[in-house]
């Protein structure tokens, strides 16, 4: 073990694989990330906003989604995309897609949450106010309350999207195209175990540590009232 | 300017409001007092619609409010001050007063800012307009959500409890910008406890206790000869 570490032909070999295993690898991890982000954040305002109207479907369907995705496995639910959803849309589904739909679906139910609590956070007052200025509802959550909630829910939603980059190495699982498919597939061949996993560990600590810091900055942040603002030419 | 009809309101087991009938004409100052759990505030809070009624009708400028146009009548005839003022803590002041406005009114932004500055200047915090809320004092904070209330022009402000959370210092510089708002031609609605303020300005007090309206009359009738037994009662233990 300790002998393969020090091992610099092995070392000379990931170099090689480096730009034509590891980059695209790495850029497509990337990718899906981020539009798996995309897909969750909007998932998860939809059902987060659904849970906290006071109509029971809503409430119910919101529920529903958050429930079930959150209590059952990712590798489950990507195994069962990457297998059921060819029937539906009658060929293979593109990995790129098959990555995104599942990091988002099973992200969106957290951040459903996230956005739930945050906005039960907001004290009553701000509905009552914006509704007696004449604000409808979609309004006063667009103007008044989701702006509010944000800067509570910055840090949680900055974890989310932490733990949603890591969770799309799930995709190493069905042949994924993603960094660990890739890392996995070169130095599982040759038992480069070292040098597959360590540098791929290392890519994504690459993306995840700055969100970490993030979020922890986002947490003092939100914690800290806003002083006057700098006056523009105001009559 | 507002009627309501057969107002019933109940959370619950509770009724909070028994068929209440009330009318208040355009440009008139209503004061309501009665003691804490006696459905003042349910009854305000029904007349722009914040409380669904549980059956009666409340009508402002003869139409009747709802649940699907109360958007509309609130943007057009009425606007609020509550108790706990209720400014919107992630804008400052000036953004505060001109967001109805803009987005609602849509009027146009610079004329917004400089209307909101007038009403600013008037309750004596226009070297605040860019202070964000949670900088401001109690007192401050309520002047500036009363010249929110003002900003949006319409003819009726409702007043729910507006210096009860204030420390008493404060309830003075809260009062007196109330006062000067009563010489104008707004319809004014206010859930208060301070006898001194409704003495003022009130063209017409009620009483109300345990859901009901119990007693009205001008505030002459009120603090020299009150009727209801527990009409007297209430003033006794409010004036000293």
């Amino acid at each position: 073990m300790i002998k393969d570490l020090f091992d610099v032909k092995r070392w000379e070999a990931f170099l090689k694989v480096l730009p034509t295993e590891y980059i695209p690898g790495f850029i497509m991890t990337l990718k899906v990330a981020l539009a798996g982000l995309l897909l969750a954040l909007v998932l998860g305002v939809i059902f987060g906003i659904l849970s906290t109207m006071k109509i029971k479907i809503c409430q119910f369907l919101s529920r529903a989604y958050v429930e079930f995705f959150q209590n059952t496995p990712l590798v489950v639910q990507v195994f069962f995309y990457y297998n059921c959803l060819p029937f539906v849309i009658g060929g293979r589904v593109p990995k790129f897609w098959l990555g995104v739909i599942g990091v988002g679906i099973y992200h969106g139910a957290y951040i459903a949450e996230v956005i739930r609590t945050g906005i039960e956070a907001v004290p009553k007052g701000q509905f009552d106010a914006a509704y007696s200025q004449g604000f409808g509802y979609l309004q006063t959550m667009w103007y008044i309350i989701l702006p509010q909630t944000m800067k509570m829910i910055l840090p949680p939603l900055t974890n989310q999207a932490l733990n949603l980059v890591k969770n799309t190495s799930v995709l190493a699982m069905v042949a994924g195209m993603d960094l660990m498919y890739h890392a996995d597939s070169w130095g599982g061949d040759r038992n480069f175990f070292v040098q597959a996993y360590l540098p791929c560990a290392l890519l994504y600590f690459a993306i995840c540590f700055p969100l970490a810091r993030l979020a922890r900055y986002l947490e003092i942040r939100s914690k800290q009232i806003p002083s006057a603002k700098k006056a523009k030419g105001v009559a | 300017m507002v009627k309501v009809e057969n107002l019933k309101k109940n959370f619950g087991d509770l009724e909070v409001l028994k068929d209440i009938n009330l009318t208040v004409e355009e440009g008139e100052k209503l004061v309501i007092i009665g003691p804490s759990g006696s459905g003042k505030s349910t009854l305000i809070r029904c007349i722009n619609y914040l409380e669904e009624p549980t059956s009666g009708e409340v009508y402002i400028n003869d139409q009747l409010v709802t649940k699907k146009n109360r958007s509309e009548m609130a943007k057009n005839y009425s606007s609020m001050v509550f108790q706990q003022f209720n400014l919107y803590p992630h804008m400052t002041v000036l953004q505060n007063l001109t967001l109805a406005p803009v987005k609602l009114q849509k009027v146009p932004k610079k004329e917004a800012e400089n209307t909101a500055m007038e009403y600013l200047e008037r309750v004596g915090l226009a070297d605040k307009a860019n202070e964000y809320p949670q900088n401001l004092s109690g007192g401050q904070q309520q002047r500036v959500a009363i010249a929110r209330s003002l900003c949006t022009k319409q003819k009726l402000i409702l007043f729910d409890e507006p210096t009860s959370a204030l420390d008493p210092e404060m309830v003075q510089e809260v009062l007196d910008v109330m006062i000067g708002l009563s010489k104008e031609n707004i319809t004014m609605v206010c859930v208060t406890h301070e006898m001194g303020f409704a003495r003022q300005v009130a063209d017409r007090v009620i009483f109300m206790d345990d859901g009901n309206i119990v007693e009205e009359g001008t505030p002459e009738h009120f603090f020299t000869n009150p009727e209801n037994e527990r009409t007297k009662a209430f003033l006794g233990k409010i004036l000293h």
